[in-house]
């Protein structure tokens, strides 16, 4: 078949149709995982997605357009308290996918105010307004304790799983459903669907208006780029993101609460930015992977060696900040950075 | 962006680009006085004068990012006030920087793709969901970009990035950047700067060549280049216009003399960036007096 190598080049060629084929591969690969695993497993793979789809919106505004957001956490609460506001019935007024579009576009939404604002500031004073926002906006929880539930947080009522849905994943595996394996699919699907539109993005005029931003924005405007269009919409592509994110785990945590939104986990997707290699979604990907994993296989590390409970459990900060050193030390562009990197020196010297 | 409604070239209007009676100053120091100056379509407009002048601060006039204090500027009929560089550059003046000003985590060819994008119609949602058009669109912004850097002879180099390339090199990839948005009004900000003397004549045959698309304003202290590759020089010194004419015209301007006088002493050691392709070759002599003036 001689055409086969023009109609393989014509697919790599095509943006829309190479993503949607990883994002196929993907599903194949997260529906085997999925039903393979026990439940435990399949909420620490949810944890994954909301961090991976929030990592990934970061990964966008802080690789390729260079700024820098200490305040993700915050859009992700945003996002996560508008998912509880709609799910404290059993009856809600929108499916679950609807809460999830409405907790995206009211995040995108704040994003846009914020983003605006953000779009005066630069390097440390952007990093600075945003470390605010991680601050303060917990304690709005706290302020509105009679809609927002205070410290106590708002409980989230998981509409029941979707006959349709529960029959064809049965349909495809012959597995039940259960509501933790649901919200984990709710999860998964979510980060697929983002991937691929910030994949499209990056790939796409928009994301070289980013690019050029961020190397040199004096060029960039003789160019003709507007910086502070550019600035304000991945602004608002990356809290959109951060608001999903912020649903998804409203979603799988069951409980909203300000304890769940200091200023450690907008640290937190940050690091995952960082381990993964700036500016690659499968870097945010992998960041968020660690993240989830690491503490876990530190500690059954530990007992693994005779260690006692506590002991192993301190393993799991140590093992972080070691994973953390070894990579800003050994590859500061990132796992993913280092790996391409590696893979391009070789291309050449061979 | 609705500027672009303009049409590209308006050969029978006797001037492209105009500037009359423009003021700048910073704090308390003028940089440019009662500056008047035009670009006639198609023309090599050269801005010469000795070091701090106020010629790049006269293109950050022209570009955008100097709004005057006083005076009116005006492209193609139309009044030019307060507009920021990239609704300047979607009208057609596009600009070289002194520095290279490239995007050095981006490949070449991306580079010089942000130049055309000016030309570019598609929006966010078909980026977002990588519609056919928006994929058209970059197959034809990417043939735009390798056509001009295969002009410019460089399309080898198209996958590299700038920072691995030598510096002639990357002084012609913000070149290729600045002409594959088609400006009707290009300005060069020393554009010979770092260039041997055969670079500097191909140069200066390049920018003839350009001359037949767009009209040229060019900074340069290289008086050969400028002589041999410009129509009509203005002469700045003190932020003011002091002479304009044809280059013989400029170079036996008493005031242009005067101006540059005393500069043949010292000229030797100023500016080492620009190159061997200085010193006795060059008319008029160096630029390098130490005026308090800014540019």
């Amino acid at each position: 078949m001689p055409a086969l190598p023009a109609r393989l080049s014509r697919v790599s060629e095509s943006t829309l149709l190479r993503h949607l084929v990883l994002a196929l591969a993907g599903m194949v690969v997260i529906v085997l995982v999925l039903e393979s695993t026990s439940a435990f497993r399949n909420g620490q793979l949810t944890a994954m997605a909301y961090l991976g789809i929030a990592a990934g919106g970061l990964t966008v505004l802080t690789g390729l357009n260079g700024q820098l957001s200490l305040g993700h956490g915050a859009f992700m609460a945003i996002g996560a308290y508008t998912t509880a506001l709609f799910l404290q019935d059993t009856e809600p007024a929108l499916p679950v996918v609807g809460v999830l579009v409405v907790a995206t576009l009211v995040t995108l939404l704040v994003g846009a105010v914020v983003g605006v604002a953000a779009a005066r500031l630069h390097g440390p004073y952007l990093a600075g307004a945003t470390l605010a926002l991680a601050v303060a906006v917990p304690g709005i929880a706290v302020y509105f304790t009679d809609t927002l539930g205070g410290e106590q947080g708002l409980n989230v009522l998981l509409p029941e799983i979707p006959d349709w849905f529960a029959d064809a994943v049965f349909f495809l595996t012959a597995n039940d459903m259960t509501t933790t394996r649901y919200v984990a699919y709710i999860g998964w699907i979510a980060l697929v669907l983002t991937f691929v539109l910030l994949a499209n993005l990056s790939r796409s005029r928009v994301g070289r208006t980013w690019r050029a931003v961020r190397d040199d924005e004096v060029a960039a405007e003789i160019a003709g780029i507007n910086l502070a269009r550019a600035r304000v919409l991945a602004f608002v592509v990356s809290t959109a993101c951060a608001g999903l994110a912020g649903g998804v785990m409203a979603l799988a945590v069951r409980i909203t609460a300000p304890s769940g939104f200091m200023l450690t986990l907008s640290l937190t997707l940050l690091t995952a930015v960082v381990l993964g290699g700036l500016g690659s979604l499968l870097g945010a990907l992998i960041g968020a992977a660690l993240l989830t994993f690491l503490p876990q296989v530190a500690t059954g590390f530990g007992a693994d060696l005779g260690l006692s409970d506590v002991q192993s459990a301190e393993l799991a900060p140590l093992a972080y900040g070691l994973v953390m050193m070894l990579v800003i030390l050994l590859a500061p562009a990132g796992i993913v950075g280092s790996v391409r990197g590696w893979w391009a020196r070789r291309g050449t010297s061979a | 962006m609705s500027e672009q409604a303009v049409t590209a070239t308006q050969q029978d209007t006797t001037s492209a680009f105009a500037m009359t009676g423009v003021d700048v100053a910073f704090g308390g120091i003028k940089a440019l006085t009662g500056v008047s100056l035009d670009v006639a379509p198609r023309q090599v407009l050269g801005v010469i004068g000795p070091n701090g002048a106020g010629k790049t601060t006269l293109f950050n006039v022209a570009c955008g990012f100097v709004q005057p204090d006083a005076g009116t500027l005006h492209w193609q009929g139309r009044e030019l006030t307060g507009l920021r560089p990239h609704q300047l550059a979607g009208l057609g003046i596009g600009r070289t920087l002194q520095g290279l000003g490239l995007f050095d985590r981006m490949s070449v060819l991306e580079n010089v793709m942000v130049g055309a994008d000016r030309h570019a119609r598609s929006g966010f949602l078909s980026a977002l969901l990588a519609l056919p058009r928006s994929g058209t669109e970059e197959r034809a912004l990417r043939e735009r970009a390798l056509a001009v850097l295969s002009e410019l002879g460089i399309a080898d180099h198209a996958a590299r990035l700038p920072t691995s390339l030598p510096y002639p090199v990357r002084k012609r990839v913000a070149l290729a950047r600045a002409l594959v948005s088609e400006p009707d009004l290009l300005l060069l900000d020393e554009p010979a700067s770092g260039l041997s003397n055969d670079e500097m004549d191909e140069l200066g045959a390049l920018i003839r060549g350009l001359a037949g698309r767009m009209s040229v304003m060019l900074v340069e202290h290289h008086m050969d280049l400028v002589m041999s590759v410009c129509d009509d020089i203005v002469v700045l010194d003190f932020g003011r216009v002091i002479a304009r004419g044809g280059p013989e015209e400029v170079r036996r301007d008493p005031a242009v003399l005067a101006a540059y006088l005393g500069d043949e002493v010292g000229h030797h050691e100023d500016a080492p960036a620009d190159g061997p392709a200085d010193g006795p070759a060059a008319t008029a002599g160096h630029p390098g007096h130490n005026d308090p003036v800014g540019g």
